[in-house]
């Protein structure tokens, strides 16, 4: 299956890319790494006339340290957040559910804001996003602005990036010492989870301090269990507290009916695996 | 039309392609290196995996025109042409294959899994080549011949390491 034909644009900048964008509108689709875009391209799902592909914008890769916060360019690779040293102190549970997103193949080649753009709630790295209160940097012809992870998710593959606006960093705040857990849960390996639990807590002796739980493929976004999060605040790091506050999963939830599972289905895994993901991110 | 210049087991080439064209049928169609197979063409079975500027990636899943300037090595170019490579050798002595499908991509993934983690664990074995499907199921072989291209270069190492300070230039 091959895409059907479009011109191909390769800038060297974020202001090119957005002057591409402008000059060719609806008619033009960005490229990030490609693993999802391009399957959608070979299917003919879509025919963008022109592929704007930001591969060789450099400034666009890489993790600094900006203080109380990493910044994550967007066309930084998966396997490259999964190997950096600053994630793995400051934002494990990205690390962690980088882990389990897709296969090595697809870490190569795919990244972390193009996964974000693409906002596939069965995507893994939203949710632990969406958590971590990741502020997203978007920049557009009238200059930057930030959007908070609240506010970036809109609805399915639709997120606050306009028309002619580009996805160029995020920003997570540190969660150094933070306790983290991926729980995913497919039937067939290298694939979206049907449920997956993103969980990070700050254990203080023996007790949850703090704790942010975020779920995916459970609502046509990523999703908080802020109900979960409350719940847990000030209770021991033992199985049978967290079990009370995982029965809280699914409020406010409202995932697919699919071949994978009904709906019940997955309200009753979330709680499952809010379970399992919060003991493990406590060490319990 | 798009000009590329990249290099493919070890040979500069250039060419003017269509942007929509996929990796592997550049390689294919154009170079004839049919060596690397298409499976599933939906990015799922990894039988067309090739390395990319070292890396693994899935050459039905990447634009030849996002090669360009890139340095690209797949099955056909991993061997010396005298002497299988270490993986392919273990993939024979193992008997890691049924059908030979899935075989170019199995091999290409074990040694990008083997550069990034030379001892490997058999569930980091596994997990590392979850990319790759064999619909023969002949996993336990392909597992097995990872691990033996671990020991059998693991061996190399230890032996380098012991004459490798009067032969400096030794390359993995």
């Amino acid at each position: 299956m091959i895409p059907a034909a479009f011109d191909y644009l390769a800038p060297t900048s974020v202001d090119e890319a957005l002057a591409a964008l402008a000059e060719h509108g609806d008619d033009a689709k960005v490229l990030a790494g490609g693993q999802s875009l391009l399957p959608v391209l070979r299917l003919r799902l879509n025919a963008p006339e022109v592929v704007v592909d930001l591969g060789r914008i450099e400034s666009l890769r890489g993790v600094r340290d900006d203080g109380d916060a990493l910044v994550i360019g967007a066309m930084t690779k998966h396997a490259d957040v999964l190997t950096d040293p600053l994630v793995a102190e400051h934002a494990a549970l990205l690390a962690r559910a980088t882990h389990h997103l897709a296969d090595a193949q697809v870490r190569h080649r795919g990244t972390f804001g193009g996964a974000l753009a693409h906002a596939d709630p069965a995507g893994d790295v939203g949710a632990p996003a969406l958590a971590l209160g990741a502020e997203f940097t978007i920049a557009g012809s009238g200059g930057t602005r930030s959007v908070a992870a609240d506010d970036f998710f809109v609805d399915l593959f639709e997120t606050a990036i306009a028309d002619g606006e580009l996805l160029t960093e995020i920003r997570i705040p540190k969660y150094t010492g933070w306790g983290a857990h991926y729980e995913k849960f497919v039937r067939v390996a290298h694939q979206w989870p049907i449920v997956a639990v993103a969980a990070a807590v700050r254990v203080e002796g023996g007790t949850i301090a703090e704790a942010r739980v975020g779920l995916t493929n459970m609502g046509s976004t990523p999703l908080r269990a802020r109900a979960v999060e409350a719940a847990l605040q000030g209770q021991p790091a033992t199985d049978e507290a967290v079990r009370a506050a995982a029965a809280h999963a699914a409020e406010g939830a409202n995932p697919p009916s699919d071949l994978n599972g009904d709906a019940d289905y997955r309200n009753h895994l979330a709680t499952v695996l809010t379970r399992r993901a919060v003991l493990a991110a406590a060490g319990a | 039309m798009t000009r590329i210049n990249l290099i493919v087991d070890g040979a500069k080439v250039a060419d003017d392609v269509e942007p929509r064209m996929l990796l592997v049928q550049y390689l294919r169609e154009r170079l004839g290196k049919t060596g690397t197979v298409i499976g599933c063409d939906t990015s799922n079975c990894g039988a067309c995996t090739v390395h990319l500027d070292g890396t693994s990636v899935k050459s039905c899943n990447v634009l030849a025109v996002q090669a360009d300037g890139a340095e690209v090595t797949t099955i056909e170019g991993l061997s010396d042409g005298e002497n299988l490579h270490p993986v392919q050798e273990a993939f024979r002595e193992c008997h890691g294959l049924q059908c030979g499908f899935c075989t170019p991509g199995m091999v290409m993934q074990s040694v990008a899994l083997l550069e990034e983690n030379p001892s490997p664990s058999e569930e980091e074995i596994r997990l590392g080549l979850e990319g790759n499907l064999c619909r023969c199921t002949g996993y336990h072989n392909i597992v097995k011949a990872v691990q033996t291209a671990a020991g059998a270069s693991n061996g190399a190492r230890a032996h380098r390491a012991d004459v490798g300070a009067s032969t400096a230039e030794v390359t993995a």
